[in-house]
């Protein structure tokens, strides 16, 4: 019998912890075949977040390092700078990533890093129970905006592709999401782009992938996706925010 | 190479960690020790190290976790506020047992403060430097030879420990121009990554991964990695405490003192001695481990302590601990970036004495 689909070997036989219907396990996967692709797992070095994804230390079979809230992108620096010749990558969620960790992602994208930023965002807090995320929508309830996320007090949702996209050093920057089979496929090649740019050197990418939350959500998986594609997507739009090669691509063509 | 330099006390860190094979500085600006991270700014580059000013003191400790949790010596330093935002840095570091070398030159608090010297961070380094139960190593130098000294003493202690080692020294350690011998040469970065089967590096498909990690969620994991850090660090007092003791033969009244207080205190027993008062000194110079021993000894034969600090009674409380309050200890203070002069150390002196 041919072999059609294997778990990657970038990811351990643990038991992944993730609620029923959420996308981390699919992305955990996008990074792992990303990774066995360009056959860099024996150099690769991840940083887990606080969130949800904490544990990714346990699922990804390369050296983990677990980071503070927020400061993934910071001790990525530290050991890019040690070990220039490895594989960095950082998997944050939106809390730890856009909110507490606002200052590390800027800065580390303001000095091109030549390190891979795996950005999740499901627009809540998901570990500590569904609270306000900075990228909740305008009018989302959560369990700390229960009456709805309200700008005049709450703000606007933050866009971090478009935020990052004003600085001249990141290499590339996309949106992706993986509520269909058709969007995974398109995630799993910006994935691949964002290490591949790394192992050429080409400095910092990063890829945010609109993701779901079930549970906080309080929709089945099936709903969970829909939402994405009726509310999330129309305010975060798919699509490449940044990429030099093809700016490259496009002045060497003039 | 062990030539003898003129040298701010600031600089002799930098030269002394460069010579110790640390190739990664990460810090932010401020007084008064910024000579720090300017000296590395101008060494790094030529050596084929790394000086990154970071975006803040949070990530410059972060970065010194990343760097740290690949085996280098990496290192950070900054002044009193700076130290507070390292705060869950340390904790990190301490958590992951990752060795790593912070520099506090202290100036005074709290809030803003100001920016002369102080030794106000005395609590917050030897009791709580982060959220948990944990020390990191509390090295406190009194000359700029300790600074360099005690620099490379700071790299081999957190190795050997696996904890994070701090330098604390008063603002005027970091300013003070004093001659040095700068420690030999550790050119083979090789060296310095012996003994690290922890560190990742990469697995190299030779090795299951390696994981740098604070997290336990199991309560009887969490309590066995506590409790075997304390382990460490009983050892560490076991082996590891360090202090200098001047003129205690046949002392009545004994000084307590580091930094710059302790220099002033010099003076002052010298000049209490030709009055005839038996005063001598016991000077920390890890002040965590801290010299419970040589303290309750001292007071076996002493018939008081005198602390001399630059806060409102840190360390005194340490000596009341040590001697388990069998004789009084007495306080010579100033704060705020005042320093006793040795008129005011000799006047508490005589006080004691009569």
């Amino acid at each position: 019998m041919a072999v059609v689909f294997e778990k990657p070997k970038a990811l351990t036989d643990a038991v992944l912890h993730y609620c029923p219907g959420c996308t981390h396990g699919i992305v955990h996967r996008l990074v792992a075949e990303a990774i066995d692709k360009l056959g860099i797992e024996g150099r690769t070095i991840g940083i887990a977040p606080v969130g949800c994804s904490v544990m990714a230390y346990d699922y990804f079979a390369c050296d983990m390092i677990e980071a503070s809230h927020g400061r993934a992108p910071a001790v990525a620096t530290g050991v890019k700078r040690s070990l220039p010749d490895s594989i960095v990558f950082t998997y944050q969620g939106d809390g730890d990533l856009a909110s507490i960790g606002l200052c590390e992602t800027v800065s580390c994208a303001c000095r091109g890093e030549n390190v891979t930023v795996i950005f999740i965002n499901n627009a809540i807090y998901g570990m500590t129970g569904g609270q306000m995320a900075p990228t909740s929508l305008v009018g989302q309830v959560t369990q700390t905006s229960p009456y709805g996320r309200d700008p005049a007090t709450q703000g606007m949702p933050i866009r971090i592709c478009e935020l990052l996209a004003s600085l001249d050093a990141p290499a590339y920057l996309a949106r992706v999401a993986v509520n269909s089979v058709p969007n995974v496929r398109k995630a799993g090649q910006a994935i691949l782009k964002a290490f591949r740019n790394q192992v050429e050197g080409k400095g910092f990418s990063l890829v945010e992938v609109v993701s779901t939350c079930p549970t906080n959500w309080g929709l089945t998986p099936e709903k969970a996706c829909q939402w994405v594609a009726e509310k999330m997507i129309p305010f975060y739009p798919l699509g490449v925010y940044r990429d030099k090669d093809a700016d490259a691509a496009k002045e060497a063509a003039k | 190479m062990s030539e003898k330099a003129l040298m701010k006390g600031n600089e002799a860190i930098a030269e002394a960690a460069i010579r110790c094979g640390c190739r990664h500085y990460f810090g932010y600006p401020i007084t008064p020790q910024t000579e720090i991270a300017a000296y590395m700014a101008k060494r790094m580059p030529k050596i084929g190290g790394t000086f990154l000013q970071a975006e803040s003191e949070i990530a410059a400790i972060n970065m010194v976790y990343g760097c740290a949790s690949t085996g280098r010596r990496a290192m950070t330093s900054s002044s009193s506020p700076g130290v507070s935002l390292k705060a869950e840095g340390m904790s990190y570091l301490a958590g992951a047992d990752l060795p790593a070398l912070i520099v506090n030159v202290q100036r005074g608090g709290p809030g803003l403060g100001g920016i002369q010297p102080s030794q106000s961070d005395y609590f917050f380094m030897t009791r709580g430097p982060g959220h948990g139960d944990f020390h990191i190593i509390v090295l406190a130098p009194a000359t700029v030879q300790e600074m360099a000294d005690l620099t490379r003493l700071a790299f081999e202690l957190g190795e050997k420990y696996r904890m994070p080692a701090m330098l604390l020294a008063d603002g005027t350690m970091g300013q003070m121009m004093e001659p040095v011998v700068l420690p030999e040469e550790q050119t083979d970065p090789a060296e310095v990554m012996k003994g690290k089967p922890w560190a990742v590096t990469g697995t190299g498909m030779k090795r299951p991964h390696n994981i740098i990690n604070s997290l336990y969620l199991k309560p009887d994991e969490l309590e066995k990695t506590n409790i075997e850090r304390f382990k460490r660090y009983e050892q560490l007092e076991r082996d590891e405490t360090r202090w200098e003791e001047y003129l205690m033969d046949d002392a009545e009244i004994c000084v307590v003192s580091t930094g710059i207080t302790a220099r002033v205190s010099k003076n002052a027993i010298a000049e209490c001695r030709r009055r005839g008062i038996k005063v001598g000194m016991i000077r920390p110079i890890t002040l965590f481990p801290f010299p419970k021993a040589p303290l309750a000894k001292a007071a076996e034969k002493v018939k008081c302590f005198i602390t001399v600090e630059l806060n409102m009674g840190q360390m005194s409380e340490d000596v009341e601990l040590a001697v388990r309050c069998s004789k009084p200890v007495a306080m010579c203070n100033r704060v705020g970036g005042m320093i006793p002069s040795t008129d005011e150390v000799v006047a508490a002196i005589e006080k004691e004495a009569k």
